[in-house]
């Protein structure tokens, strides 16, 4: 009887585990370093501190400014 | 900080197709790929306008909503990237792209139908900023270097602007009022009409 109740038991255990259900979870890269954080290249700009995120956005504020804005050269307003 | 944000000034670009050059060149884009194209409304006719375009890191973009593998991602300065290692180049991006930004490169290292390649604001991508391994997915990463996107800086007469969004508003408001124009280009005439919206100016510099 035991011997029959345990071959019951492992029989319904293995059919069901035909309906379990894996977990689906997206891979997704969001380790992204943030760009503050600078970059091992030879090619960083001069002007600002790596790591440092308010002397990073100073240093591209300035950059459009210099670079995009020519009214600031001209003098004329703003 | 605000968006990193593009902005093309119609009435500047003169269609000298820089900005193409520029990021090809700086991202060794291979051929059959433009991350940015110059499109010109009006070709040949006197008044023709030319804007530059590519991928505008859209606030809600459709990209990030219809990829199926959830391969993109949004920076802290609000640049749409996407990781090559898990996009399976499927298209729905560039279905749902209203600008045309993803493109399929048809040859390299992953063959026919390729991963998806799009501008990445010179950000590169999830790889380590300014490496070897980023450069060959994605190209350049002029933000971490402290530099702006090179089709911005290498515009001939700027008229292509990138940047932290309040300081692009800022330079282009400028414009305008420095040009001396006034409800037909700016506003609320331009936005919900009225008798000056899309008159000729008289007698403004142009």
């Amino acid at each position: 009887m035991k011997r029959a109740v345990a071959t019951a038991a492992i029989a319904t255990g293995l059919l069901l585990s035909a309906c379990g259900e894996r977990p689906q979870v997206l891979q997704s890269s969001k380790s992204d370093v943030p760009a503050f954080q600078g970059s091992v290249g030879p090619f960083v700009a001069p002007g600002w501190k790596a790591g440092d995120k308010t002397s990073w956005e100073q240093g591209l504020k300035a950059r459009m400014q210099n670079s995009q804005n020519e009214y600031t050269k001209l003098s004329v307003a703003k | 900080m605000a968006r990193m944000k593009f902005v093309c000034d119609a009435e500047r670009c003169i269609e000298c197709n820089g900005c193409v050059t520029a990021c090809k060149n700086e991202n060794e884009v291979p051929w059959g790929v433009n991350r940015r194209r110059v499109v010109t409304l009006n070709d040949g006719v006197p008044g023709e306008k030319s804007i530059s375009v590519a991928c505008m890191h859209c606030s809600d973009a459709p990209c990030m909503a219809v990829c199926p593998v959830n391969c993109f991602y949004r920076t802290d300065e609000g640049v749409v990237l996407h990781d090559k290692d898990i996009c399976i180049g499927c298209g729905y991006c560039s279905y749902a792209c209203p600008f045309g930004a993803p493109q399929f490169p048809a040859s390299g290292t992953f063959g026919v139908r390729g991963k998806m390649d799009k501008c990445t604001f010179c950000a590169g991508g999830p790889e380590v900023n300014g490496s070897e391994a980023e450069f060959e997915k994605y190209g350049r990463n002029r933000l971490a270097e402290g530099k702006l996107p090179a089709c911005a800086e290498m515009c001939s007469t700027k008229a292509l602007l990138a940047g932290d969004g309040d300081v692009v508003a800022d330079i282009f408001r400028n414009r305008v009022v420095q040009r001396g124009k006034g409800a037909e280009v700016w506003g609320w005439g331009t936005a919900y009409g009225s008798k000056q919206a899309g008159q000729p100016p008289q007698g403004a510099k142009s």
